[in-house]
C-alpha cells in the first residue's frame, strides 16, 4: 500500500501506520504509552546525538536505512565513551513511500536496536509531497561511563593506533549498483557495541575512539592529528582491504582511505595495551580483520603520514571534494 | 628492487630532470610517496599529462551552456564536473538547474540516450589517445543503433606533439617517463621520432610504484642517450593496438587544438571528420582560454615550468577546497597531487 | 592519464565481454581486440584495451644486470 498525505494528517491513517508498523516492531512499554514525551530513567551526565539518514536505495547489500540509523547513532554514543540507551526517530515519507518498505525497514530497526542494547522510545511520523523518498531523523541518549575521559585530544606519542577491520565495504557496497558493477560486496552497517564494551571492559587504557563514517579513515585521522597536535603514522600494508573492494576501487579510480565505512571504528591505545585491544577487537562479532594499521608520533606536526607499500613516504590530507570515481 | 631503490637514493651525479606525461603517473607518484624516496639530484616534474587540466575555459563554458539548454543534457566523467570555465563549472551549472549526469564509461551514454528518445544528450568527449578508442566504439555503435539524440563535444589531444612543444618552448628534461596506457594504443614507436631529435631517453612505464621506480631509474641510467625503452611489455608493444588506431583514424582526424596555457599546438588535436559532423556538438572552434583567477599559474606549472608552491596562489588562496585552476581541481594535477601527497616535501 | 585495470574475461558476448575484477564484473566493451574467456585484459573507461602477456621483458633482466655491473 502506498503512502497518502492522509497518513500524515494525525488522524485514523496516521494512528493506524504508528500502531501497525512502528508500535508493532519497536515493541517498547514507554513507546505504546503514546504520551507527548518518553519519560524514562536517567543519569548524572549524558551523551546526547542526532543523525539524519537519507541514503539510497533504502534496501542495500548487508543493510537498509533502518539498520544504518540505528547503528549509526549507536555508534556516536559509544564513541564518546557513553552507553547507549534511548533512540528517537523521526520520519518523513514522501507520498508513494511503500508500507511494506516501511514494515521491512521497522523491523529492521528493531533488531538492530535488540543487538545493540538500546529502546525506540519515541517517534514522528510527517507525509510530504514527492514521489516516494523516505528520511529517517534520530536522536540517542547514552549513559557516561564513570571516569570516562576519552577524546582525541588525549592521543600521545607511541599510542597505537588500532582499525577494526576492513575499508569501504559500505561505500562499495552502495556505490556498484550505481556504476553497474556486479560484486558481492555488502555494507559493513553494524553497532559496535559489544566491540566497545571488550575494549573498555579489557584492561586497556583507550585514549580516543572513533568510528569511520563518512570521509572514510583519512579524515578520521587528520581530525585526530588536528585536535592532540600529534603526527599520525600508518602503515599502508597493515590497513585492512578486502580483495574485492581493492579491485572495485581500482575500476572506479577509488582510494578507500576516504571511503564511508558503517561499522568500523579506531581506537587509539597505550602501547603497552596494543596486543590485548586488538584481542578484544578480533573477538567482537564484526572485528575479525582488525588490526594495528599505525602508531602516534611525535607532537608539532599535525599530519597523518602513511608509508607506502613501496616503501616511500606519502601525507595522507583530509578529503576533499565528493570522492568521485576517476578515469582519469 | 632494493638495489634500485638505494642507487636512486645515493645518486649522485649531474642533476637530472625528468618529466611524466600522465596524469595517473602523477597520481600514482604522489599516492606512492616517490618523489621522497629520490636523491636530491633527480628532480621529478610534472608535465600536461591530465586531460582535465589541460582543457581551456571555453570547452567548459560550452559545456556549461550545453547543459542549461532545455531538454539537453550533459553526460561526463567525473572528473570535469568541478573545472570551472571562465565563471562557472557543471556542478555549478547543476546547481543553477542545469542537466549534468556523471557516467563510468562513455559506452553507458548510448543506454542512456536510447532510454530517453526524446532528450538531447551531449557526451563531454575528453582524452588522450586511450580514450579516443573507446569513442570510436561509441560512434560505430551509435550509427549501428541509428542513435540521433546523441553527439560528442570533443576535447581530444595527442601526446607526442605538446612533447615537442616542450621540449622545444621550455626544454631543460633530461628523460621522459612515457605515459603507459597511451603507449598501449600508439605503441612505444611513437615515441621514436622525438627522443631521437632531442636525444632524450624515454621509458614506458606501468602504473605500480615498482614499475615506476624501475623506470626511473632506467632514465637515470640512460641519461644523455636517445631511445625508448619499453618497462610495460605485458600490455605495451612497438606497434600498439593496430586496431584502435584503425578505429580512431575512422572517425577523427588530427587538428590544431588549444592547450590550456600553451596556446594552439598544431596537429595535436582529434576532430570527428566530416561523414559524422552529426555527432559533433560544435567542438570546433572551442580555443579561448581565460583563466577564473588572473594570477594564477596553471599554464606555467602544466609545462613544468614552474613547479606548485611557486604559483602565488598556491595553498592561500588556491587550495583542493578553493581550487583557482584545472592543476588543483584535478585529483591527477599537479597542484592538487603536490598540495595533498606533500609531494616532494619529504 | 588513464586509470585502465587489468581483469579477467568471464564469458564474451559478441561485442562484449563480462570481465571479473577480484570479484567484481562489469561488461565491457569488446570490438577493439579479439579475447576469450581467461584472457587477462587491460579495461578502460567500460573499454578492453589489449590482452595483457606474462612478458616480464628482456629489458627489465637487462636493466637489472646493468645495475649489477656498478
Amino acid at each position: 500500500m502506498k503512502i497518502t498525505m492522509a497518513h500524515g494528517s494525525g488522524g485514523k491513517a496516521t494512528s493506524e501506520l504508528i500502531s501497525e508498523i512502528f508500535a508493532k516492531n519497536f515493541n517498547d512499554p514507554v513507546l505504546d504509552r503514546m504520551e507527548d514525551s518518553a519519560v524514562v530513567p536517567g543519569c548524572a551526565k549524558i551523551a546526547v546525538t542526532t543523525d539524519s539518514f537519507v541514503v539510497t536505495p533504502l534496501f542495500f547489500p548487508g543493510g537498509d536505512i533502518g539498520r544504518l540509523c540505528v547503528c549509526g547513532t549507536v555508534n556516536d554514543l559509544l564513541m564518546s565513551g557513553a552507553q547507549p540507551r534511548y533512540l528517537t526517530c523521526g520520519f518523513i515519507l514522501e507520498e508513494g513511500a511503500e508500507t511494506g518498505d516501511l514494515q521491512r525497514i521497522a523491523a529492521s530497526m528493531a533488531s538492530t536496536a535488540k543487538e545493540a542494547g538500546v529502546r525506540i522510545v519515541a517517534g514522528d511520523t510527517k507525509v510530504v509531497e514527492g514521489s516516494g523518498g523516505l528520511y529517517i531523523n534520530t536522536a540517542g541518549v547514552g549513559f557516561l561511563h564513570a571516569g570516562a575521559a576519552i577524546g582525541p585530544e588525549r592521543c600521545r606519542e607511541g599510542d597505537a593506533i588500532l582499525l577494526s577491520g576492513n575499508l569501504g565495504d559500505h561505500h562499495a557496497a552502495i556505490l556498484s549498483k550505481r556504476m553497474g558493477i556486479e560484486n558481492t560486496i555488502r555494507s559493513d552497517c553494524a553497532p559496535l557495541t559489544e566491540m566497545v564494551g571488550r575494549l573498555l571492559a579489557g584492561g586497556v587504557e583507550v585514549h580516543a575512539m572513533r568510528d569511520v563514517t563518512r570521509g572514510g579513515l583519512g579524515t578520521v585521522l587528520n581530525e585526530f592529528a588536528s585536535s592532540s597536535g600529534c603526527r599520525m603514522e600508518l602503515d599502508e600494508g597493515r590497513i585492512p582491504v578486502s580483495a574485492q573492494v581493492r579491485g572495485f576501487c581500482g575500476i572506479l579510480g577509488l582510494d578507500p582511505l576516504y571511503m564511508g565505512n558503517e561499522g568500523k571504528m579506531i581506537a587509539v591505545v597505550a602501547p603497552g595495551g596494543a596486543e590485548k585491544a586488538l584481542a578484544c577487537m578480533r573477538k567482537s562479532r564484526y572485528g575479525a580483520d582488525a588490526a594495528v594499521i599505525g602508531r602516534v608520533g611525535p607532537k608539532g606536526e599535525s599530519a597523518v603520514l602513511l608509508k607506502t607499500t613501496v616503501g616511500g613516504t606519502r601525507v595522507v590530507g583530509p578529503l576533499y571534494g565528493e570522492g568521485l570515481p576517476r578515469i582519469c | 628492487m632494493t638495489d634500485i631503490r638505494a642507487y636512486l637514493k645515493n645518486y649522485g651525479g649531474p642533476p637530472l630532470r625528468l618529466m611524466e606525461v600522465c596524469g595517473t603517473h602523477t597520481a600514482q607518484i604522489s599516492r606512492c610517496g616517490i618523489a621522497g624516496m629520490l636523491s636530491p639530484a633527480i628532480r621529478l616534474i610534472s608535465g600536461p599529462g591530465c586531460p582535465v587540466c589541460v582543457t581551456v575555459t571555453a570547452y567548459i563554458d560550452r559545456l556549461v551552456e550545453l547543459s542549461l539548454e532545455p531538454g539537453t543534457t550533459v553526460l561526463t566523467f567525473g572528473d570535469l564536473l568541478r573545472v570551472r570555465g571562465s565563471r562557472r563549472s557543471l556542478n555549478d551549472a547543476r546547481a543553477a538547474g542545469g542537466r549534468v549526469r556523471m557516467v563510468y564509461s562513455p559506452m553507458d551514454s548510448l543506454r542512456i540516450a536510447s532510454a530517453a528518445k526524446s532528450g538531447r544528450f551531449v557526451f563531454a568527449a575528453v582524452g588522450f589517445e586511450t580514450t579516443a578508442p573507446v569513442y570510436a566504439m561509441l560512434l560505430e555503435e551509435a550509427e549501428q543503433a541509428d542513435i540521433r539524440n546523441l553527439r560528442l563535444l570533443t576535447s581530444l589531444k595527442t601526446m607526442p606533439p605538446v612533447i615537442d612543444w616542450i621540449c622545444k618552448n621550455q626544454g631543460g628534461i633530461d628523460g621522459f617517463l612515457a605515459p603507459g596506457h597511451v603507449s598501449v594504443i600508439t605503441g612505444s614507436r611513437a615515441f621514436e621520432p622525438l627522443s631521437r631529435k632531442y636525444g632524450i631517453p624515454f621509458v614506458v612505464s606501468g602504473f605500480s610504484g615498482e614499475q615506476i621506480l624501475a623506470s626511473l631509474y632506467a632514465l637515470v641510467r640512460r641519461r644523455g642517450k636517445a631511445g625508448v625503452l619499453n618497462l610495460y611489455p605485458s600490455a605495451v608493444t612497438a606497434e600498439g593496438n593496430r586496431e584502435a588506431q584503425r578505429a580512431v583514424a575512422h572517425y577523427f582526424a588530427p587538428c590544431d587544438a588549444a592547450w590550456r596555457g600553451m596556446g594552439k599546438i598544431a596537429g595535436s588535436g582529434l576532430a570527428l571528420r566530416a561523414p559524422f559532423a552529426r555527432f559533433d556538438a560544435g567542438s570546433l572552434g572551442l580555443d579561448d582560454d581565460r583563466s577564473f583567477n588572473p594570477r594564477c599559474r596553471c599554464a606555467k606549472v602544466l609545462t613544468g615550468a614552474v613547479s606548485p608552491p611557486e604559483c602565488p596562489l598556491f595553498g592561500g588562496a588556491c587550495t583542493p577546497r578553493t581550487p583557482q585552476g584545472a592543476c588543483m581541481v584535478s585529483q591527477e594535477g599537479s597542484c592538487y597531487n603536490y598540495f595533498v601527497g606533500g609531494r616532494g616535501s619529504r | 592519464m588513464c586509470v585502465a585495470l587489468p581483469g579477467k574475461v568471464v564469458k564474451v558476448d559478441g561485442r562484449k565481454a563480462t570481465v571479473d575484477f577480484s570479484g567484481n564484473t562489469l561488461v565491457a566493451e569488446a570490438g577493439l581486440v579479439k579475447v576469450k574467456p581467461g584472457d587477462d585484459v587491460l579495461v578502460h573507461a567500460g573499454c578492453i584495451l589489449q590482452v595483457l602477456t606474462k612478458k616480464e621483458g628482456n629489458e627489465m633482466r637487462e636493466i637489472l644486470k646493468e645495475l649489477e655491473a656498478l
